[in-house]
């Protein structure tokens, strides 16, 4: 029980795929300008982990190991097709806000990653949890940063209004920055300080060290 | 030697086990303020002259005076032409000072020196207290040490400011500075961005109404008044000289950030810094020449229906921030090229760009700011091809 419950919950904060692996940044910036759309791509994303580490884990001992990336991307993309026509079918609007970045799942390497690295030795339902688990690990970063953006960015959060903002007679003056694709870089990045001050072991041994002063009498 | 005194007694509860170990770092700040550092170089194996970090800092500071002093005076100088034009008013507590200690005549020095003062000392004073918490903050948690650094940072910051800015985007300009553009990296020296620019950068895209425009040049409010730069680009010379003549721009009475106006008095700091060769000279001319040659290139080439192609040099030279950023922001000394043939690379790209982003950018009239922070990105790499070249040179004559 316990290893399931490790499997769920490790890839949240302490294995974290955005934060610690440095994967799937691309979609991070770009879905993040407003909460709804975060939450409907986190949903996409993880619905899509989940599943193609299910299938392709069930399959995995009838892969042929030279021809296992097509297959897992065959896999990927099909899913991938499936999620998108069901946005299109029941949630227009956003689909159209999300445009190339349902599709570009495929590419995402969370999802790749995961299928290569976890479903390819496991049985079906630890990577099925997997799959989950990695997707709420890029939902909390992605929820965090579409938070501060949509609230910062435009004093909305889900659309509705939560700081006045000045144009419409409120005191909030809105951070233009915030809307654009660098803010999720310096969030993600903030995001990162505050995990790794947190779990200091997902700290990197820095590239090189600055050597000590020579002490004075030394040098003299 | 009283403060001596004073505070070599109260040296030892900032050492570690004292009472105030973790207000260290401040304490070394006050002492080194009023006293040079006891630990300093004494063998002469690398030292090249009496010049260390903290008389190299001072001296930019001082060196950014004559801008800032004429700074003060022509941001009342602009508001007072305003006023007596239209006959706006001041309110708040700026006006009743301004009604206590003088008046809205703009033939009056001091009246606008001292208009220019009431808006300049807020910026700079939120500017050294928000950031300089930050700096003593970061250098309290990571054990380094507060340096005079920060005094170049901030006047720097502050004089890149408009004069209409709200006080509070001051503090989170500053703020993204100093921490993210310097502290994240480690601090003074391992900054590969210059923080004065990351700070204001990051107005420039937050904020763009209060930081780009034309509402935001002249301290009254409700008065729009574009810089001789924006006129250039959107209608052209013509317009510019029949409002301004190249002296007006060369002396610094037209509207701009507070401390960019007057190339004289940059000139008069930035030739300072040369001959005492804290700015690299090399820098300067780098960026210089290459505002001129691209400049030259466009009047030679000429557009139907982009004025900004005819704006000769010796107009980009005066106009805008380009002789701030050439003298002072450019010729950091952190995140500027290190090697020779680095800094010409990196002052002729940094000239280049602000031509390019001036004149081929419709969204941007000014390029300068942009300009140094790309060549600052671009810095590292220059310094490791022409390191790289020189090894293969040197190897080349072992063969």
């Amino acid at each position: 029980m316990s290893e399931v419950k490790e499997t769920l919950t490790q890839p949240i904060l302490r294995n974290n795929p955005i934060a610690l692996q440095i994967l799937g940044i691309c979609s991070a910036l770009a879905v993040t300008t407003s909460l709804q759309v975060t939450v409907v791509m986190c949903i996409a994303l993880t619905s899509v982990t989940a599943f193609s580490n299910l299938f392709i884990s069930i399959i995995r001992k009838h892969i042929p190991g030279s021809i296992r990336i097509i297959v897992q991307m065959t896999v990927i993309a099909s899913l991938v097709i499936v999620v998108d026509q069901v946005l299109k079918a029941y949630a227009y609007e956003i689909s159209k806000q999300l445009s190339v970045f349902v599709g570009l799942i495929i590419t995402n390497c969370i999802v790749m990653g995961r299928a290569e690295a976890y479903a390819m030795k496991n049985p079906p339902i630890p990577s099925f949890l997997d799959g989950i688990g990695n997707g709420l690990g890029y939902s909390v970063v992605l929820l965090v940063v579409g938070f501060f953006r949509e609230l910062f960015g435009a004093g909305k959060l889900f659309g509705y209004q939560v700081l006045p903002v000045v144009t419409e007679g409120g005191w909030y003056n809105p951070n233009g920055l915030m809307l654009l694709a660098p803010s999720a870089f310096f969030l993600i990045g903030l995001f990162i300080w505050a995990l790794r001050s947190w779990d200091k072991s997902q700290v990197e041994a820095p590239d090189y060290k600055i050597a000590k002063h020579t002490a004075v009498e030394e040098a003299a | 030697m009283g403060l001596r005194k004073i505070l070599d007694n109260m040296e030892h509860h900032f050492h570690e086990g004292g009472r105030y170990q973790k207000w260290y770092a401040l304490f070394e700040a006050v002492d080194t303020i009023f006293y040079s550092p006891g630990s300093v170089t004494k063998s002469s194996a690398h030292v090249r002259d009496g010049v260390d970090l903290k008389r190299i800092m001072i001296t930019v500071w001082f060196c950014s005076f004559p801008a800032m002093f004429y700074g003060m005076y022509n941001l009342g100088f602009q508001a007072n032409d305003v006023i007596a034009a239209t006959g706006a008013e001041v309110g708040g507590w700026r006006g009743s000072l301004i009604a206590a200690f003088g008046g809205y005549d703009p033939a009056s020095i001091w009246d606008c020196f001292w208009f220019g003062a009431l808006y300049f000392l807020p910026i700079y004073f939120v500017t050294f207290v928000v950031g300089g918490f930050w700096e003593v903050l970061f250098a309290m948690k990571r054990g380094h040490e507060v340096n005079e650094g920060f005094f170049v940072t901030s006047i720097l910051f502050a004089l890149t400011c408009p004069p209409d800015i709200p006080l509070w985007q001051v503090a989170l300009g500053i703020s993204f500075g100093v921490v993210i553009g310097k502290e994240v990296f480690g601090g003074t020296g391992k900054n590969f961005l210059n923080p004065a620019l990351t700070g204001r950068a990051f107005l420039y895209f937050a904020y763009p109404a209060s930081m780009s425009g034309d509402a935001v040049w002249t301290a009254v409010d409700g008065y729009t008044g574009a810089t001789p730069l924006s006129v250039a680009a959107a209608q052209g010379m013509t317009a510019v000289q029949e409002q301004w003549t190249w002296m007006d721009a060369f002396l610094g009475s037209i509207p701009g950030s507070i401390g960019e106006t007057s190339t004289l008095a940059i000139l008069m700091g930035g030739a300072v810094l040369l001959l005492m060769r804290i700015a690299a000279w090399r820098i300067v001319a780098g960026v210089f020449l290459g505002m001129v040659a691209l400049s030259t290139l466009l009047n030679f080439a000429g557009s139907d229906s982009n004025p900004a192609f005819a704006m000769p040099w010796y107009w980009h030279l005066v106009t805008g921030g380009f002789a701030f950023g050439m003298m002072f922001m450019a010729t950091d000394p952190v995140s500027a090229a290190m090697t020779n043939g680095g800094k010409w690379a990196f002052g002729i790209l940094i000239g280049v760009m602000t031509v390019l982003i001036r004149v081929m950018n419709p969204a941007f009239p000014e390029g300068i700011m942009l300009a140094i922070l790309f060549g600052n990105i671009f810095a590292p790499l220059m310094d490791h091809f022409v390191v790289q070249a020189n090894i293969k040179r040197r190897l080349a004559r072992v063969q």
